[in-house]
């Protein structure tokens, strides 16, 4: 048992990888895999259960297929999930490297905005900014953009203010280069691998928050499937068809699972 | 004779050291806790500032949502000019603050129409309980799972608990509320399925399901952060001499080395604090419960900007003050902090 569960640490990143890859194949190959379309409704099959013969994992109370719902949900939440990282990944790094490189008055300003953030309940943020910018994907964007850099920032500024006293930077600071360069060409690879093992639980966090305001009806809004919104319309039948809300947050479980496994892995190759 | 006037002055000699370096203590100490004070009504202000601007960034005129669409527009514009709506926001945002600082009035609520602190002061005491219930929760889970992986380490329990984050950390705090609703109400039976009960036991039992579900969240990171903490001081060389001293086992735990490794953690606590408060609003909604978060979700849907102002300020001073008290109590418990 020990010794299973050593072993099974030590090859947490091709696990993790290799569920996530299955995870995306099944979500692009959904037009081919899948033979209901996710919004059309069967009145005379609503709640199947799942296993019957037409329905693998069958139907809503509308009659939905649960199958095609699940795998469609998923090219829209993963999809927006890692579109919305890009910005937060990159502002929050270059925030975080400038605060502690420069450190001083640029470091009080940033660090106080941060500490405003923080003060303020993440979801309360998000949320309020979800209904600024209007449910759907691109108040998802938004939300993000205006949040997510956080993480990043918090990672990026004591790396490169450990950096900064290196010998190399002073090096590389008497080789009368810029700082901007110092920052970019010096500093960024070093605080990139890092970041990268961040970027993948907040990753699963971001997931998270997305399906969250799926739930509270300010995110992904319907037709589209989101696995959020399919937890919440399931919530009302739990006593009769726990399946329904079930499916699809063993979905977002099965996601976070993956890349926290990635995220690991990376941390033990990197360390 | 000589060995007890020894002793004596070796006692003064150590009394002086104590007290001179108290004194160095206390004047840091106080220095810090001013800049922290300052820095904590700064970050109040912020949020306020930050929250007053957003709020009206929202599309939606309060007065409309009162009134209902096809209201007449004189009616209109008439609760506009009470409601100070008319004014610029920035003459607004002074007026809001004045109405605090002189008689900590947050104003009335637009659609409920009575004082914006009864309000909160009817919400609030649910919420507070939930959360004090889930950190009872939390502390105590934490410090005895940490504490367990800690003393044997690589054992089973050990393992477990570093592979368990790697499942909670994507886990929707409503799904795993379901999940609990699914099996501890629907099929056992022991809880209510939502709502609060009204009354001692039957109150705190309808709390049971949703404290769990905010604790749930909480709990991995912490006992990470623990285990490490707990694991480093273990190995510390004035543990081993307690040890070897023969110093019973438990004292060594309580005293040195639970002193010596809970202040990370309980920073860690703080800064989750304000998520906790966030989280509150989704377990709400999951199990029915009629607090802090489901007042804020709706004063947001209907634009109640007075009772959106009034619930963001007390989070705030709660947050606030709660990250104060820990960064206290962290200083006093590692004077090294200070530096």
């Amino acid at each position: 048992m020990k010794k299973l569960l050593k072993k099974l640490r030590h090859s947490t990143l091709y696990i993790g990888l290799i569920m996530l890859l299955l995870l995306a194949a099944a979500a692009i190959a959904a037009p081919y895999i899948c033979s209901y379309d996710p919004i059309s409704q069967d009145l005379y099959a609503t709640l199947k259960a799942p296993g019957t013969s037409e329905h693998l994992l069958g139907t809503d109370q509308l009659g939905r297929d649960m199958l095609s719902r699940l795998l469609y949900a998923a090219r829209t939440d993963l999809a927006v999930m890692v579109l919305a990282e890009i910005v937060p990944f990159i502002s929050g790094i270059f925030i975080g490297m400038l605060s502690g490189y420069f450190g001083g008055r640029t470091e009080w300003i940033i660090s106080l905005v941060t500490d405003t953030f923080i003060a303020f309940p993440y979801y309360l943020l998000v949320i309020v900014v979800a209904f600024m910018t209007g449910a759907g994907i691109h108040g998802i964007f938004i939300t993000f953009m205006i949040v997510g850099w956080l993480v990043y920032a918090r990672v990026a500024k004591p790396l490169t203010a450990s950096m900064k006293n290196s010998e190399w930077v002073q090096a590389a600071k008497l080789m009368g280069y810029s700082d901007l360069r110092i920052i970019v060409k010096e500093i960024f690879p070093n605080v990139l691998p890092q970041a990268v093992v961040v970027l993948m639980t907040d990753m699963a966090a971001l997931l998270v928050a997305i399906v969250t305001l799926g739930y509270l009806g300010i995110g992904i809004t319907a037709p589209a499937p989101d696995w959020g919104s399919m937890i919440s319309e399931g919530q009302t039948l739990i006593g009769t068809a726990p399946y329904l809300s079930l499916l699809p947050g063993l979905m977002v479980v099965y996601t976070g699972i993956s890349l926290s496994l990635i995220g690991d892995g990376l941390a033990d190759r990197w360390r | 004779m000589t060995d007890k006037i020894k002793k004596k002055n070796h006692k003064v000699e150590s009394d002086k050291i104590t007290a001179s370096t108290r004194s160095a203590f206390n004047k840091s100490y106080r220095a810090w806790f001013i800049k922290a004070l300052l820095r904590a009504l700064t970050v109040i202000v912020l949020v306020m500032l930050a929250v007053f601007f957003i709020i009206r960034l929202v599309p939606g005129d309060p007065a409309v949502m009162v009134l209902g669409e096809h209201a007449d527009e004189a009616a209109v514009e008439a609760l506009r000019q009470k409601l100070h709506l008319d004014m610029p926001a920035g003459q607004q945002f002074v007026l809001f603050i004045r109405n605090i600082l002189t008689s900590f009035d947050t104003g009335i609520s637009i659609k409920y129409g009575v004082s914006c602190r009864s309000l909160v002061l009817q919400y609030v005491p649910v919420t507070l309980s939930l959360i004090l219930l889930s950190m009872l929760i939390t502390v105590v889970l934490t410090v005895i799972l940490a504490f367990g992986a800690a003393m044997h380490r690589d054992g089973i329990l050990d393992h477990m608990i570093r592979i368990i984050p790697a499942f909670t950390e994507g886990m929707p705090v409503f799904w795993v509320g379901l999940l609990l609703i699914l099996f501890f109400a629907v099929k056992l039976g022991w809880f209510p399925v939502g709502g609060v009960g009204s009354g001692g036991t039957a109150f705190w039992k309808s709390l049971v399901l949703p404290a769990v579900t905010i604790a749930f969240g909480q709990i991995p990171p912490l006992i990470r952060s623990l285990r490490e903490q707990l694991i480093e001081v273990l190995d510390a060389d004035f543990v081993v001499t307690l040890k070897a001293a023969r110093i019973p086992k438990r004292q060594i735990f309580i005293r040195h080395v639970l002193r010596n490794s809970f202040v990370p953690t309980l920073m860690l606590m703080s800064v989750n604090l304000s998520y906790l408060i966030g989280g509150t609003l989704i377990v709400e909604k999951v199990f029915a419960v009629r607090g802090m978060g489901k007042l804020l979700f709706d004063a947001i849907s209907n634009r109640d900007f007075p009772l959106v102002q009034a619930v963001a300020l007390y989070c705030a001073i709660f947050v606030v003050i709660i990250s104060l008290v820990t960064d206290m109590i962290a200083h006093r418990a590692d004077p090294r902090m200070l530096e």
